[in-house]
């Protein structure tokens, strides 16, 4: 079956939207011209391939539970929010929040993320083969985000039980977050997600784990306490 | 919320469609600020003879500007050209000092204000949809060499044109803001105590100001900046423009949108992206995000 395709310049977001939630499971959609248009695709349960032919805007592929998503240009804020199952692949770079509260389902970012990338991640699979901005990763609840490059500031501010891997340097921690020793059964999941990304310049014995201290899990009455 | 929009072209070639080009960035921002909007144009005009300024002016009601236009030259003793661009707005042109013409318009009418003046730049600004104000001003067809623009959602003061971007406290200054300052009144209040007076109660206008303050006591475009970022709280996207400068900062937080596209005949920034999809040759410009508390600066 050819690929439906759907063009920005002719359709609102809303029809374009409702005429993907309508393919059956299986097939396949072009999305043309997006030129930064905010909401493409977004809450889609159908198991269907779509490839949104440029730059996209905000919540691209946002609260999907079925559908492959790509992205063939850069996206805006909040690609991928809140997403429950199936995938976004980004061909270029990814604007804030890439990800924020996914459930589940993968974002790949074959670019670099802004700031606040997997923010309150919560179990979905983010990886960026570039940078990510500062405050990456917080509150991050569950799931896992490989970064093959630098992270910038404050990563992993308040970490709940999400891993994040780094393969380049990191600018600073966030509060609560440390690193930790790599273990045999982490390298083999670092294996797998750059496999799942297809970033074939990171050596998964060789990244950084990140994860929470766990000390802010508790109140500590006598933290700051003088007496 | 709020939409920023801003053009500084390099290629001399894109002049005569700066207006255009600056329409079609500010009509995409609609959706982030439906309720007032405005817009800088910078332009050389070779016959504009030195040391003569361009004055801004609006005003609350009709008016007669031919008959403002002797009313200041009268009072000025200097010769004002009056071009009229709608029944409440006008480009006045005069050789007066700066001071004297501006306390002349004061004096010629009270619900007459100016805008914005300078060499270079021109400013409008009302209440209204985008689209319609850049018509009511025939913006499309404004050339020039650089523009600033904005749409407001207003959220810290009236929508009013007084209180609608850019603010233009010196010459060939212009201010757009995305956000909200914390401490403002703090700020004003500094600045109000040394002399500085206020167009409005906007939180904006309060970093305008400080920097034309910074840059009267004769530092940098950038040395002022630097000071906003010392000085002011709260979050922000800027976009800073002057006679030769065109410059975006953001708090360190970053969280108010901006990003540029830079090609070898323009820079172009604006909240979202959408505002620079339809730019000529955006499709291989360096699309990029300004970091956190970093100035970036382009000198014509």
């Amino acid at each position: 079956m050819d690929p439906v395709t759907l063009s920005c310049a002719e359709l609102s977001t809303r029809e374009i939207n409702a005429a993907l939630a309508a393919l059956p499971d299986g097939a396949s959609a072009r999305v043309l011209e997006p030129r930064g248009r905010h909401n493409l695709a977004v809450g889609l349960a159908n198991r269907v391939t779509i490839d949104i032919d440029g730059n996209a805007g905000y919540f691209t592929g946002g609260l999907g539970t079925g559908p492959d998503i790509v992205v063939h240009g850069f996206v805006g804020w909040s690609v991928g929010e809140n997403l429950m199952d199936g995938s976004v692949r980004v061909k270029g770079n990814a604007s804030e929040c890439a990800g924020a509260s996914s459930h589940g389902g993968t974002i790949i970012i074959e670019g670099d993320a802004s700031s606040r990338a997997g923010i309150s991640l919560k179990g979905g699979t983010i990886l960026v083969a570039g940078d990510v901005g500062h405050m990456s990763g917080f509150m991050a609840q569950a799931g896992l985000m490989l970064i093959g490059g630098d992270a910038g500031h404050a990563l992993g501010d308040s970490l709940y039980e999400a891993v994040i891997y780094v393969a380049g340097k990191i600018a600073s921690l966030g509060s609560d977050a440390r690193t930790e020793e790599l273990t045999e059964a982490d390298v083999r999941v670092v294996k797998e997600l750059a496999k799942i990304g297809g970033f074939d310049h990171i050596e998964p014995e060789n990244v950084t784990r990140v994860a929470s201290a766990k000390e802010l899990y508790n109140f500590d009455a006598l933290k700051d306490q003088k007496y | 919320m709020c939409g920023i929009v801003g053009l500084h072209l390099k290629n001399p070639d894109l002049q005569p469609r700066l207006g255009e080009l600056m329409t079609l960035m500010l009509e995409a921002m609609t959706t982030r600020g439906p309720d007032s909007a405005g817009i800088a144009i910078y332009a050389d005009s070779l016959e504009f003879p030195e040391p003569d300024l361009r004055y801004s002016l609006r005003a609350e009601a009709d008016v007669d500007w031919d008959v403002l236009g002797k009313t200041i030259a009268a009072d000025t003793g200097s010769e004002v050209r009056v071009r009229r661009l709608a029944a409440d707005s006008a480009v006045l042109e005069s050789p007066a000092r700066e001071a004297m013409f501006l306390a002349a318009v004061k004096r010629a009418g009270a619900d007459v204000t100016v805008a914005g003046w300078g060499r270079a730049m021109v400013l409008v600004k009302d209440v209204g949809a985008p689209a319609d104000i850049c018509a009511r001003y025939g913006i499309p067809s404004w050339g020039g060499y650089q523009g600033s623009g904005h749409t407001r959602m207003a959220t810290e003061s009236a929508v009013t044109t007084k209180h609608s971007h850019p603010f233009a406290p010196a010459a060939d200054l212009a201010l757009v803001h995305n956000g909200s300052f914390s401490n403002y009144a703090t700020v004003r209040g500094r600045l109000a105590r040394a002399g500085i007076q206020f167009d409005t109660d906007n939180d904006s206008e309060v970093a305008a100001r400080l920097i034309a303050a910074r840059m009267a006591e004769g530092s940098g475009l950038d040395d002022a900046l630097r000071t906003v970022l010392r000085e002011m709280d709260g979050f922000f996207t800027l976009l800073v423009t002057t006679r030769t400068q065109f410059a975006v900062v953001r708090d360190s937080f970053a969280c108010k949108p901006a990003v540029i596209a830079e090609t070898a005949d323009y820079v172009a920034m604006a909240s979202e992206y959408q505002a620079l999809a339809r730019l000529p040759g955006v499709a291989d410009a360096v699309v990029f995000e300004p970091m956190p508390e970093e100035i970036h600066l382009w000198t014509r």
